[in-house]
């Protein structure tokens, strides 16, 4: 694992949307790994929407009234943990696209460097060592595409899932293929992202795992949707609640 | 989003088993292939970035480059022609072919003609274009468009080539031996290639300083087109011109091995202008028509002018999860694939192909192998971003509900009180959820999402988690 950089004594967790919606445990789980490293977290509560579904979906006003939102929400210095890639990468790499008035866009350029994903913030942040008290298990993991390409924090998860002593991970077939999600895609293009799903849980199915762990509650509940719609006798579940329940003894 | 013959034909390729086998096997194997030829993962984003230099440096100075490619050509003693539209492109070919009392020409691959209609142009004035290169010979015989870039005829398998031939080729029994196919095309092509008046090319770049056109192949095809027939025309999008000839062995390179997997092709074309005196053999009269067709629109913004960096290797078809999927056909296009996507609605208006952007979930695994560093993810959202604005406008894009969904959400994501109280009704709904167009589109491939029973702030309360 990589060198941790100096401990925080405190940290903001923003939750993000689908997490706050869905996937609340998602949420909690991260806040408890966190604290057991003897970091303290806060919830600031005028947080919402980082805005990528409209920025993604081409409405760009709507995106950036999001942003700001965030920006004041989120302010001060601590590090902002993110329990998923895509929003994270959001803000590192596309709010201070949004603004053109310099002040604007510095406030952004500050949280961008505040950003940090979950898996990479317990692994550089923290330098956790979890001790996996779990049962044997068999799992896939999922890399998300903002996980694998735009943040490149797949490592970091990997090397959490690695350090889990009677976990037994096994590589999917097409691990870098998209899972069909895309946000408004799946919306558009019903077909086409049912079809990208179907595959991801095709290699799911094929590699025996029992679940597959994934940073990004977007491909979770594209995921999760597709399973139950198809009644199949898989399981997705995010990397934070993994790995608690692996402390807990599953 | 206007188009619901697109999502009509997505639905129809994914339910032809037998077409996704020969897409998903066919791309699979390019892509195994590229690997296998850019084994150091550094040593390529050193080609990819020499590569996107040069075509960035290229495309910095267009204007003044294209006007140094005509000298240097005239120099070279070729013709050289400009078509502002595709119709004027396809008038210049016609009276080049008429003024030499030319009834039937053999064709290199090229996308720009294939972008030009040209085809049915000429033969619309009695001129017969036949294509040379093995894929578009097939399918031509069926009557189709190239289904890829690179490999045009990738959507069929051995045994619908062996029919076609044996039903179209006068005297060929069905046969699915490789090496019959392959023997019954070069026989009907060689006679093509002895008998035609002139031969059409595409141009894989055009060299500024020197006057030079290459054409790279690997069936020799290219090479006959444009050295046998007593006339050579030449189509080449504006975009194709390079410097100098430093920057094709970078280019060329990550070209070929991007394409299809190979170090080089079997034929490297270089020409450099008609039959000189003394000369054994080669066309006595070599014309380039230089097609804009809309390209200089997407040179003048700097940021969507990186769309034509491209050099048509069709990388990022082989790796789109969305065009291995369903092939280029159901694009309904000349340029399927990501770069299709970034380019058609360019050239062709929003209003026609405004659609088209969203047919993607900005995977990025496009733009991770653009052998020339195209940003497409960006480009995707910026086209979304103007198809919108034009549905604004009263063009194509959103509809009036979906604009007013977007609203509430903007309103939603600038007040923390609206916004929960929108997670509150999902919880109390439950499902109920009201029958928008949205939620059923998702239903379709999905059970309901199930939304937590309990608000985070009040879960994050109850373990003492401040919120401040």
């Amino acid at each position: 694992m990589a060198d941790p950089s100096p401990k925080p004594a405190r940290v903001q967790l923003f939750a993000t949307c689908l997490v706050e919606a869905f996937f609340p445990e998602t949420a909690l789980a991260a806040v408890e790994l966190i604290e057991r490293e003897g970091v303290e977290v806060v919830f600031p509560a005028g947080q919402t929407c980082c805005g990528q579904p409209a920025y993604n979906a081409g409405h760009r006003n709507e995106a950036r009234a999001a942003a700001r939102r965030q920006l004041s929400a989120l302010a001060g210095d601590l590090p902002v943990v993110v329990p998923s890639a895509s929003c994270a990468g959001m803000m590192k790499h596309h709010y201070p696209r949004l603004f053109s008035d310099p002040a604007e866009r510095e406030a952004a350029e500050r949280l961008a460097h505040r950003v940090v994903e979950f898996g990479e913030f317990l692994v550089r942040g923290l330098g956790v060592r979890l001790r996996d008290a779990g049962p044997p298990l068999r799992v896939a993991w999922h890399s998300s595409c903002h996980a694998l390409r735009e943040m490149g924090v797949v490592p970091f998860a990997k090397a959490l899932l690695a350090g889990l002593a009677r976990v037994d991970v096994v590589p999917l077939r097409r691990e870098t293929e998209c899972c069909g999600f895309g946000g408004i895609f799946a919306v558009k293009h019903p077909a086409l992202s049912a079809a990208m799903a179907e595959d991801k849980l095709a290699d799911l199915a094929a590699t025996g795992a029992e679940r597959l762990i994934a940073g990004d509650c977007g491909c979770l509940l594209h995921l999760r949707g597709a399973i139950e719609a198809r009644g199949l006798p898989l399981r997705v579940q995010h990397l934070a609640e993994f790995l608690r329940e692996r402390v807990h003894g599953g | 989003m206007g188009d619901s013959g697109f999502e009509a034909r997505i639905e129809q390729a994914l339910a032809d088993a037998g077409l996704r086998r020969n897409f998903a096997s066919a791309m699979g194997s390019f892509a195994a292939r590229r690997l296998a030829v850019f084994p150091d993962a550094a040593a390529l984003e050193r080609l990819r970035e020499q590569g996107a230099a040069a075509r960035r440096r290229a495309l910095a100075r267009l204007p003044e480059l294209l006007e140094e490619l005509e000298r240097a050509l005239v120099g070279n003693g070729i013709h050289v022609h400009w078509a502002e539209t595709a119709a004027v492109g396809n008038r210049i070919v016609l009276e080049i072919l008429e003024a030499h009392g030319v009834r039937r020409v053999v064709k290199g691959k090229s996308m720009v003609s294939e972008e030009m209609h040209l085809n049915a142009f000429l033969a619309r004035h009695g001129i017969d274009a036949v294509e040379t290169d093995l894929g578009e010979f097939i399918i031509q015989l069926a009557g189709e468009t190239p289904s890829h870039i690179i490999v045009p005829a990738v959507h069929k398998n051995r045994a619908q080539i062996a029919r076609l031939f044996h039903e179209k080729i006068p005297g060929t029994p069905y046969t699915e031996e490789v090496a019959e196919l392959n023997a019954v095309a070069r026989r009907t092509l060689r006679r093509m290639f002895r008998e035609a008046g002139a031969g059409l090319s595409g141009v894989n770049f055009a060299v500024a300083a020197t006057g030079t056109l290459c054409l790279v192949e690997n069936e020799g095809n290219g090479r006959m087109c444009t050295g046998v027939p007593p006339l050579h025309i030449a189509v080449m999008g504006i975009e194709k011109v390079i410097e100098r000839l430093e920057d094709l062995p970078p280019l060329l390179r990550l070209l070929t091995g991007s394409a299809t997997g190979q170090r080089v092709t079997t034929y490297v074309n270089l020409i450099s202008g008609p039959r000189r005196a003394g000369d054994p053999d080669g066309p006595r009269e070599v014309h380039v028509v230089l097609l804009d067709n809309g390209r200089s629109a997407v040179y003048a913004d700097p940021e969507l002018r990186a769309t034509l960096q491209c050099i048509r290797c069709g990388c990022c078809l082989n790796h789109c999860p969305v065009y291995t999927r369903i092939g280029g056909h159901a694009y309904g296009t000349t340029y399927p694939g990501p770069i299709g996507k970034v380019l058609t609605p360019q050239l062709a208006g929003l209003e026609r192909a405004g659609g088209l952007p969203f047919a993607s979930t900005l995977c990025g695994a496009c733009e991770e192998v653009c052998p020339v560093k195209i940003p497409l993810t960006r480009l995707l959202r910026r086209l979304r971003e103007e198809t919108v604005q034009a549905g604004a406008a009263g063009g194509a894009g959103a509809g009036a509900i979906e604009r007013l969904a977007w609203r509430g959400y903007g309103l939603s994501a600038q007040h923390p009180r609206l916004y929960r109280l929108l997670f509150a009704c999902g919880r109390w709904l439950g499902g109920l959820m009201p029958p928008v167009a949205a939620l059923e589109r998702w239903g379709r491939a999905h059970a309901e999402p199930r939304f937590a029973r309990l608000s985070l702030r009040r879960l994050f309360r109850k373990r003492g988690i401040p919120d401040a």
